[in-house]
Parts: structure tokens; C-alpha cells; sequence
């Protein structure tokens, strides 16, 4: 019998399987497909202070192996959606994760105290979009900031608090161990690698934005290798993300360090991804007699 | 429960150079089909994303779907030989609304924006007038079925080079100041689009248009297909994917 449970920040996820924000709306559009329960967690779509418009379109291109995205945090706003879907989606027996962007450190405070209130399970800060001019990116570069963003907010948030960390970085580890000793309970990698696909017809950028985040199988590597990186230098759990295609690839994940892992591009391809995933994470945990999935969590050995 | 769906190709044909007509066994998406909605097809190995296609037509058990090889998606599908499966998700999308009670429906459609038209023809009863516009004579396409499900078919193209000199919406609007419409229904090239939402609105005509975009998921999830409205705020965008790909036409901007 194999046990998958996993105790992530205090909270019992039934399974390391969640969803990577942006990916997945609010849950509702994927729960057509396979019943939400079936998920660890999910984590919902990133939420602003106030309700934003995001960018102008086109805001995705198909590249090698994955696709460049430019949405630029279009959402209605924290507080419609502490009063408006979190109704809905607590429903579930599953945990919401709930993906905050803030344009100031007081901005953040203000979201994570409002969903202190709410039925949310972990509050995962976004410093690292790199979609939007203000807020996320700036945040996410400077392990100064990274540190006093996330005391300040750690402070007025009742929930464990995870720092969503991004790629485009000299060092990921110093930004780690900065949320770390910030006080984050938990931090989740990677964010998209800022990326630009020009069409030769006509000599502009296919994103009207010009740039945007690169995910999808072709980051996989780069995901494992921070994922890797960052479970050495510091002592909080993982949530790994990048490219996860099939259940061996949430398996290489857990081995490099993470204690859950993100579906994202992928159910776009796959809406019924979950399904392949579990099967093949049972496979595995079968082949290799392993009882409790916890004990792949870093278990790699490098060489 | 939604789901996507290994669907047999057992028929396939390329009427014009680069245009090519599929049609795909599937009884439950042939039976949920509703006119102007789409498929999200998985075009192969090649390519990453699925690729929405509109519906053409169905019929017992069976999609019909056409569509023009623009990259390497619609490359990989055009290859796709009869007896192949192809990975299917669908129908989706809001379709086209049919009034039963709407009088003197017209229908326009432009280029490849012609296909998904052909099935709202077929509900209307032989009600609708139909206006069919082509870059020129050796892009025509469908023109006689569409006039087997039809009231009048008036095709034109661009370059005169057949039917109709010109715009096909100019011929609609000059065709409008002697009749009477209580629906337009359209798909085609924004600057069709465009001059059609523009002619439909001066008239007071209720419009119905479908829309294209670059699409992630397909089911509203991503919201990388978005389209300007007439609202603001978080509502500013819709989702062609979920709240479209069929809108009125004053519920859009169709800006740039």
C-alpha cells in the first residue's frame, strides 16, 4: 500500500499534486474535466489589490516545446475573490492556494490579511511576474527586498506564507535563503523565464507586450536545477514547478528536492493530466517498493 | 464529465491549394455540437498547443471541420492521412444564438471565415441571404453548398476576378438598402468584421460575429485569448475561448 500524503507548511495535502497559478483559472474550468478533489491543491489564478485589465493581446506565443505567455495578472481583485469564489471553491476537499501581487509592501499586507480570513489554505506570494511593470519582478530580484517584503507580510498573515521565486536571477539560492530568513514557511519554483519570440514577417514581437514568460517542457531542466539548487541551500519545503509533462517528471522533481509539484502548461494540453500523473507515480512507487512518497523528497545523489 | 476525445479521420479532402476538409467520427461531440463552436485539436508531436478549429458541419456522428495551413500546426494536421486518430476536445465555446422568431436572417462570411458559417446556414432553414467573400476566383470555396442551404448566395471577391467587384461587405450593405434584416451573422477578417459591425450597428440590425485569437487552454482557464469589450476593469477582456468565440457585435471593440 503506498501512502502519497504529504504534510506541506502544517497543511495535509492528499497527494504533492497542485496546479501552477495562472494556469488554472479558479479551479471551476479543470473540475469539468477531472473532480478538483482528485488534486492535492490547486493554486488559483495571481490576485491583485485592486481588479486589473491585464495586456493587450496577443499574450501567448507557441515556442520550442513550451509557449511564452503575457497576461499580465488579469483578475478581479482580492477582495471579489475572498467574497465571491472562495464560497464556491472551499466546497472542494482539496487546498487553495492563493497567489497574491502586490505593487507595494503595504499592498501586500493588506491581500494577505484579507485572506487571512478566508478558508484558504496557503498564501504563496508572487515576486516574481515578470508580465507586469510595477510590482512582482522588482520584488523578486533583490534578496533585500525579497527579506523585508516577506517579514512585513509574514507578520499580518495567518496563513503559511510561501515565496513564489523567480528564474531570472544570478543566484536563486541567495533569494531563497533571503524569503527564508524573511520567515517564509515554504517557497515555489520556478516562475517563468523571461523570453521574446519575434515573427521574421513582420519584424515585431508575436506578444504585444514584446516579452513574456517562457514555460512548458523546455524550462523542465532549468526548474530541476534551481529545484536542486534551492533545497540544499535552505531548510523550508518546496513546491516544484516547470514542465511537468508525466508522473516520472513529478518524480525527478521530488528527487531534486520538492515536497509538492505543480501541473501548469501542461493541462493545456492536457486537461486530464492529473489522471496520467497519478498512475505513473504509482507505477513508480510500486516498481521501487517505495511506501511513503516523502521519502523521494531530495532523495537524489549527485555525483 | 468533459473530455478529450481519440477521434478517427475518415475522410479527407483539399478543395483548394492549402485548404483541407476533415471529417472525424465522434458521436457524442457530433451530438453536443452547436454551431459556431469550436475544436481544440492536438495537431501532433510537433507542435505544443492544441489548435482551435471551428466546426463546419455535422451529421450522424460525424464532424466535418476545414482549415488553412498557416504554420506548423495546421502543417502536422494537414497530414494526418484517413484512418488516423486525431486528439479531439470539444465542442467548446459559445456558439452562434438562433432565434426562431428573428426574421430575414443574413449570413457573411469571409475566406477561410466561410466554414464555420455553413452549419449556422443549415439551422436556419434555408432562411438566411448569404454573402461569401474571396481574395479572388481560385480561393472560392463551398460556394454550391452553401446555396443548397440557403435562401440567396451572393459570392464576390476582392480583385473582381468573380461574382461580385470588391468587398463583400460593401455588396451587403448595398443589399441591405432595399431589404430588410433582423439578424447578421458573421465570421471573417477583422477589416470584414470591422466593416460589418459598423454597417450592422448604423442599421439598428442586431450582429453576431465570431472571433479569432491565439488560444492556450481553450476552456477559459489561461485567459491568453483575450478580446477587448465595451466594459471595463477586470471585465475589460473577454475570453474568446469561453465567452465567445461568437459575440454580439456591441459587446466588442474590436480594436487593435
Amino acid at each position: 500500500m503506498i501512502n502519497t500524503k504529504v504534510n506541506f507548511c502544517g497543511v495535509e495535502f492528499k497527494n504533492p499534486i497542485v496546479t501552477a497559478s495562472g494556469t488554472f483559472g479558479f479551479g471551476m474550468e479543470y473540475d469539468q474535466f477531472v473532480p478538483l478533489e482528485e488534486y492535492g491543491g490547486f493554486s488559483a489564478k495571481g490576485l491583485t489589490r485592486a481588479p486589473r485589465e491585464g495586456n493587450k493581446p496577443p499574450r501567448i506565443a507557441e515556442t520550442p516545446s513550451g509557449i511564452l505567455n503575457s497576461v499580465g495578472l488579469q483578475n478581479p481583485g482580492v477582495e471579489y475573490f475572498a467574497e465571491s469564489i472562495m464560497p464556491i471553491i472551499s466546497e472542494f476537499d482539496t487546498n487553495i492556494i492563493a497567489n497574491i501581487s502586490g505593487n507595494t509592501v503595504e499592498e501586500y499586507c493588506e491581500m494577505a490579511e484579507i485572506l487571512s480570513d478566508t478558508a484558504v489554505a496557503i498564501v504563496e506570494l508572487n515576486v516574481s511576474c515578470p508580465n507586469v511593470k510595477h510590482g512582482g519582478l522588482a520584488f523578486g530580484t533583490d534578496p533585500k527586498v525579497v527579506n523585508d517584503l516577506t517579514r512585513e507580510v509574514k507578520k499580518r498573515c495567518k496563513k503559511p506564507l510561501v515565496v513564489k521565486l523567480s528564474p531570472n536571477v544570478t543566484s536563486v539560492s541567495e533569494i531563497a535563503k533571503a524569503a527564508a530568513d524573511g520567515g517564509a514557511d515554504g517557497l515555489s519554483l520556478i516562475n517563468t523565464l523571461l523570453g521574446m519570440k519575434i515573427d521574421i514577417n513582420t519584424r515585431r514581437p508575436v506578444l504585444m507586450n514584446n516579452t513574456g514568460g517562457l514555460s512548458g517542457p523546455a524550462v523542465k531542466p532549468v526548474a530541476v536545477r534551481m529545484i536542486h539548487e534551492v533545497y540544499s541551500a535552505v531548510d523550508i519545503p518546496i513546491i516544484g514547478m516547470g514542465g511537468v509533462m508525466s508522473g516520472d517528471d513529478v518524480i525527478e522533481f521530488m528527487l531534486a528536492g520538492a515536497s509538492l509539484v505543480a501541473l501548469g502548461t501542461g493541462l493545456f494540453v492536457k486537461p486530464d493530466l492529473i489522471l496520467t500523473v497519478k498512475r505513473g507515480i504509482e507505477e513508480y512507487m510500486n516498481r521501487y517498493g517505495i511506501e511513503n512518497i516523502t521519502d523521494l523528497i531530495g532523495a537524489a545523489v549527485m555525483n | 464529465m468533459k473530455h478529450t476525445e481519440l477521434c478517427k479521420l475518415i475522410s479527407k479532402s483539399e478543395p483548394i491549394p492549402g485548404i483541407f476538409d476533415f471529417t472525424i467520427e465522434s458521436e457524442s461531440i457530433a451530438k453536443e455540437a452547436q454551431c459556431g463552436q469550436f475544436l481544440h485539436i492536438n495537431c501532433g508531436e510537433n507542435s505544443f498547443l492544441r489548435r482551435p478549429i471551428s466546426i463546419c458541419d455535422t451529421y450522424d456522428g460525424k464532424l466535418r471541420f476545414i482549415f488553412e495551413v498557416k504554420g506548423a500546426g495546421t502543417r502536422e494536421l494537414s497530414k494526418k492521412q484517413t484512418g488516423d486518430m486525431i486528439d479531439v476536445m470539444g465542442p467548446l465555446g459559445h456558439g452562434f444564438e438562433i432565434k426562431e422568431d428573428v426574421k430575414k436572417p443574413v449570413v457573411i462570411g469571409g475566406g477561410i471565415g466561410v466554414f464555420p458559417l455553413y452549419k449556422l446556414a443549415k439551422e436556419l432553414g434555408g432562411r438566411a441571404d448569404v454573402f461569401l467573400g474571396f481574395r479572388s476566383r481560385d480561393r472560392v470555396v463551398m460556394e454550391s453548398e452553401f446555396e443548397s442551404v440557403s435562401n440567396m448566395v451572393i459570392t464576390g471577391t476582392d480583385d473582381g476576378s468573380y461574382g461580385y467587384s470588391g468587398y463583400i461587405a460593401s455588396a451587403m450593405e448595398q443589399y441591405l438598402n432595399f431589404h430588410d434584416c433582423g439578424m447578421i451573422y458573421s465570421c471573417g477578417p477583422m477589416p470584414m468584421l470591422k466593416a460589418v459591425k459598423k454597417i450592422a450597428e448604423e442599421r439598428g440590425i442586431p450582429c453576431q460575429i465570431s472571433l479569432e485569437q491565439r488560444m492556450g487552454c481553450g476552456i477559459g482557464a489561461c485567459l491568453v485569448c483575450a478580446c477587448e469589450t465595451v466594459n471595463g476593469g477586470a471585465d475589460k477582456y473577454a475570453k474568446v475561448c469561453t465567452n465567445g468565440p461568437v459575440f454580439y457585435s456591441e459587446e466588442v471593440t474590436l480594436n487593435d
